[in-house]
């Protein structure tokens, strides 16, 4: 297993170079350095001399692939994209364009994105997994029609409307949390109870839905048959026999997305006033900060790459006759 | 499991901690004079000399002292003292330096000298880096990691001090406005006027280039046009005439500057931990900065060692009524603390203040019909549901002004044809050819222009034959009178915001009320109001100006007008057809080019624009600072100023240059009357509006009067925090019903489906 770990590991690097190379080419099609500076320096009284300095002092002032006015490996170092991009592969992600410790910054707003994301995911997956085994458990009944037509309800509505609607009916109506805002250990506590219920409820619609055809797929195989004729209940059946089967296919979709937890969420962030990492790389294409951009990028991939590792690897703890080799 | 449902309950409780559930603020704050407001932007930079953006003078104006302000009541807007003990002395010279009487002419002042004496005895707020050990030497000068460990804000230092405020900390920060390694909004205007100012920031890059690493030691280096007398005393000398000089002193580029702070920050480590002068200010105004994290809260302490400044005494007639005065003499600030809170969404925002967790609030759109009552004479009010809870509304007339410009370089819409000798030709960019400044149809030809020609790029290669300055100016008039800012202020910004009949909003010096103000190219005076003008009259200019009924009476193809504009989307469609129709009613089209903002910047910056949308926010409320907008030698083209259109009419030129340094005076109101006829005249924008500041407040929030010049407003206000409490708890206490019947609902369900799986199981045995 080792030596498969190795290998992906190696498998990742020209993954990361490819997709800051291609950030970097996304970056600079649409935002030349000129309107960088323009867009830090703001609109009013902008000399060209401020934007030249500007572009100077974050090195924005070097070509961006390939220097041919340089000598030897300068060529390729003296570059926008040798000087913004290796450092990232040791993790030094380095400053804004507006002067912040990247890395800092990331690490701040790291926890706050967790408290919102990681109780979302685990409540959320203990509900969706149970309301899909209960549709299981009464299928082709009306309960479980009544549960589908929920799903489907549920799937059609915006999250947007989740937001808005938990807040009004939850914050400005019955008074039971506030409407939005954050604040550190124990006082959070208070602050992230109605983001979570919104987030629990957004998903119940697809992901127990998707659960539910899982089981489905599952319930009608022989193992499951021969365990009712062995006179076991069908509460037993379910979840000592179906729900184990079915893991590899919930684990596929699940620990892919554990490590992208750590990104938070766009929409939930910024109704809720959470300082999350959810706005961090909107904010930064906003405000045209590249450094912010390629480190977010940078850090989305790696994370992605761990989840897809972590998912192979859970396959060997559920099902034994998996090997990674 | 009985053990952590018993943490999690207890969690909870502690959560709750005896207050109201849904109170976002800690319940140590409960009966505090404290101030929460709410910030929708996080401020880029807080250095005085690299800040320029009103988020940012929202915590700056209140942290840093410059040497004047902004009277808080008197309108017009007037500046008096804040650092300085008085007004500052203008001694005017000519080139030797000789003195000269206060009514010298203008061209006879070669230097202007700002002398400003400061209140003695003015101190810092408390900082790590005036903190000093048992010697009197600084105790913070040379941390080693091991002592910046654990450290991540300036409070997290053991001990700090403060010092008096010095005139060398003002003239320190006038240096740092040439400072080589600071982003500098205003250098390129100091320069122009600071003596010496543009060799000094000369001299500070070699200084730097030459020791790249080492702290640039701002005293080793004399700025000629600024000067210590002494500790109180300092003059600037600038070059000519400038009155409006004494506006950018009250802005914090003006503010003293410690050389401690800069040298404390310019310390190793520090920079990793986000500790520069640009995120941990180091001011002498009545608060300090005791809490940033832009991502979710920043904190405003008051300022313990600021007792320099009382609340005024005097305002305009109506103040004392309105109960204005009635802290008058108090020391400021009069709160505690301010607490800004980001809110990036309005519902929230608004749905806090109506909980009373904030002290104030602007309006969105959507909240609008909510919270303000127009009457049928036009007068707005806050709505019965506002007034039952004590909520006030305040209005005010914002110092910009929002326009339609039309690009001076344009043949169909511009105003001169031999633009291009005078004006650089544009860059040719990729970008850019595939556009053609010229209009053009749908089926490719182009309005305006003989058939078959071809269509060139850029305002300096355009067709002499085809360009008319007084075809293009009736053009101009025409839709001018077509577009109806009353029905767009109505329709799109709730009524807040008046139609401009010129760039020069109103309590701006040169603003004329009534009949005198109108813009008679697109208004008559009828009932004592002014009223635009009659479609038929602008039919009648757009036939004058050869496009009878919208087509080119020479090629015969319909009048396509093209608009440059951000704009985009569901949520600016509407606008955009209604502008649309606009231009149906004199049978023009208008094509909307819509595009992203930095292309749409380029093209403003090489004229390849025909009309725009833009906008300005004054720095200062002096005429000049909004017809400058339109003088010729700003252009965008040529000159990389502010005047975006291009506009270059030469009388309007020499009567700029005549007005700009002159005191306020009927004589300089005269020279604006002639200037705004030039501009009706000619009619480079559409003048758009003033937008309307709308500001509600709670009946426990005092002292607030609309001030769109004072950035400084915070330390005048005052809250009745046992009057909030009350108000809170009656607003807002927990209704536990829907709670009770969810978990009735849950135990229900839980119970139900138990039953129904023993009935199943109990079936399947049998």
């Amino acid at each position: 297993m080792i030596a498969y770990l190795i290998r992906r590991i190696a498998y990742a690097i020209p993954i990361l170079i490819g997709v800051n190379l291609l950030t970097f080419a996304l970056f600079f099609v649409v935002n030349t350095p000129d309107d960088m500076a323009r867009m830090q320096l703001g609109i009013k009284r902008v000399t060209p001399e401020a934007i030249a300095r500007w572009e100077q002092q974050h090195g924005y002032d070097k070509p961006r692939l390939f220097n041919s006015a340089a000598n030897g490996a300068d060529k390729i170092t003296d570059t926008i994209f040798w000087q913004k991009s290796v450092s990232m592969f040791v993790l030094d992600f380095g400053y804004s364009d507006d002067g912040r410790n990247i890395s800092r910054e990331i690490a701040t707003r790291m926890g706050p994105s967790l408290a919102i994301a990681l109780p979302t995911f685990l409540i959320g997956l203990l509900i969706y997994v149970s309301f899909a085994l209960v549709m299981t458990l009464f299928r082709a009944s009306a309960l479980d029609t009544a549960g589908v037509a929920l799903c489907v309800v549920l799937m059609s509505i915006s999250g947007l409307f989740y937001i808005i609607g938990g807040q009004f009916l939850i914050s400005r109506l019955w008074h039971l949390v506030p409407i939005s805002g954050y604040a550190g250990g124990m006082d959070s506590i208070k602050f992230v109870v109605l983001p979570v219920i919104i987030g629990v409820i957004g998903g119940i619609g697809a992901s127990s839905r998707w659960y539910r055809t899982i089981f489905l797929e599952e319930i009608g195989k022989d193992y499951v048959r021969t365990a009712r004729a062995k006179g076991l209940s069908e509460l037993r059946v379910l979840f000592s026999h179906v729900l184990k089967n079915a893991m590899i296919p919930i684990l596929t979709g699940v620990v892919v997305v554990i490590p992208l937890l750590f990104m938070g969420s766009l929409l939930t962030e910024s109704f809720f006033g959470i300082p999350g990492l959810g706005s961090y790389t909107i904010d930064a294409i906003n405000a045209q900060d590249f450094s912010v951009v390629r480190a977010m990028v940078f850090l989305g991939s790696l994370l992605y790459i761990a989840g897809l590792i972590l998912t192979d690897i859970s396959y060997t703890v559920v099902d034994p006759r998996v090997r990674l080799s | 499991m009985k053990r952590l449902v018993a943490y999690l309950l207890f969690a909870l409780l502690a959560a709750c901690d005896g207050q109201l559930w849904n109170n976002p603020y800690p319940a140590s704050d409960a009966g505090r004079s404290i101030l929460y407001t709410a910030f929708t932007e996080r401020p880029k930079h807080l250095d005085p000399a690299q800040a320029y953006s009103e988020n940012e003078y929202e915590f700056l104006a209140n942290i840093y002292a410059p040497p004047l302000q902004y009277h808080y009541f008197k309108r017009p807007y007037q500046l008096v003292p804040l650092a300085a003990s008085e007004m500052p002395v203008v001694i005017y010279q000519d080139r030797l330096h000789h003195p000269l009487p206060d009514t010298a002419p203008t061209d006879k002042i070669a230097y202007s000298v700002y002398e400003i004496h400061i209140k003695p005895g003015m101190r810092y707020q408390p900082h790590p880096a005036f903190a000093t050990d048992g010697q009197g030497k600084p105790e913070y000068d040379h941390l080693t990691p091991d002592e910046l460990r654990g450290i991540h804000a300036p409070g997290d230092f053991p001990h700090s001090g403060t010092r008096i405020v010095k005139s060398a900390d003002y003239v320190n920060q006038i240096k740092r406005l040439a400072h080589p390694q600071l982003h500098l909004p205003i250098y390129g205007v100091m320069s122009e006027y600071i003596v010496g100012l543009k060799d000094y920031a000369a001299t500070l890059q070699q200084a730097l280039q030459k020791h790249p690493d080492d702290f640039l030691d701002l005293d080793a280096y004399p700025l000629p046009g600024v000067q210590v007398v002494n500790d109180t005393t300092y003059r600037i000398t600038i070059k000519g005439k400038y009155p409006q000089f004494a506006y950018w002193l009250a802005m914090p580029f003006f503010a003293p500057m410690p050389r401690e702070a800069e040298r404390f920050y310019a310390q190793a480590g520090m920079k990793q931990r986000n500790l520069t002068l640009d995120w941990w200010p180091v001011g002498s105004g009545p608060f300090y900065l005791s809490e940033n994290d832009p991502n979710r809260r920043m904190v405003l302490s008051k300022n313990p060692y600021y007792d320099s400044e009382r609340y005024p005494v005097t305002g305009e007639p109506g103040d004392v009524q309105a109960g204005l005065l009635a802290d008058a003499g108090l020391s400021l600030p009069l709160t505690d603390k301010v607490v800004f809170t980001l809110e990036k969404e309005t519902i929230p925002y608004w749905n806090k203040f109506l909980q009373g967790y904030y002290d104030a609030s602007g309006i969105s759109s959507d909240s609008f019909d909510q919270a303000v009552q127009v009457s049928v004479g036009g007068e707005t009010s806050v709505s019965q549901d506002m007034r039952e809870k004590g909520i006030t509304l305040s209005t005010s007339v914002a110092t910009s002004t929002m326009y339609t410009g039309f690009n001076w370089l344009d043949p169909v819409v511009g105003g001169v044809c031999e633009n291009s000798k005078s004006a650089p030709s544009p860059q040719p960019s990729d970008e850019t050819s595939n556009h053609s400044t010229k209009p053009s149809t749908n089926d490719g030809k182009v309005a305006g222009y003989p058939e078959g020609e071809s269509v060139a790029r850029g305002p300096s290669k355009r067709s002499d034959s085809s360009c008319n300055p007084e075809r293009a100016r009736k053009l101009r008039q025409a839709i001018s009178i077509a577009v109806d800012f009353e029905e767009f202020v109505s329709i799109f910004a709730n009524g807040r915001g008046i139609a401009a009949q010129s760039p020069i909003p109103p309590g701006i010096f040169g603003y004329r009320e009534g009949r005198a103000g109108i813009n008679p190219v697109v208004y008559d005076w009828v009932d004592g109001q002014p009223r635009r003008k009659p479609i038929s009259q602008a039919k009648r200019l757009l036939a004058e100006a050869g496009y009878p009924d919208g087509v080119d009476e020479k090629t015969h193809q319909p009048l396509v007008i093209n608009l440059d504009t951000t704009a985009s989307g569901v949520g600016n469609k509407s606008r955009l057809d209604w502008l649309r129709k606009q231009f149906d009613k004199i049978n023009v089209q208008l094509v909307v080019r819509s595009t992203d903002y930095n292309r749409f910047q380029d093209k403003i910056r090489r004229g390849d624009t025909q009309m725009f949308y833009y906008g300005w926010n004054a720095d200062y409320p002096d005429p000049e600072n909004f017809l400058f907008l339109l003088n010729g030698a700003q252009a965008k083209v040529g000159g990389d100023g502010e005047n975006a259109a291009n506009y270059n009419n030469p009388e309007y030129n020499r009567l700029f240059e005549e007005m700009k340094n002159m005191e306020n005076s009927p004589e300089r109101q005269l020279i604006i009357d002639r200037m705004l006829e030039i501009l009706h005249e000619d009619s480079p924008w559409l003048w758009g509006y003033h937008p309307k500041n709308y500001v509600l407040q709670h009946g426990w929030l005092h002292n607030v009067k609309p001030n769109v010049m004072a950035n400084n407003k915070l330390k005048y206000w005052r809250v009745d925090a046992r009057q909030r409490d009350l108000f809170r708890a009656r607003w807002n206490q927990p209704q536990l019903l829907p709670l009770w019947l969810v978990t009735i609902a849950l135990l229900s369900f839980g119970l139900w489906m138990w039953r129904a799986l023993r009935l199943r199981e109990e079936a399947r045995s049998l």
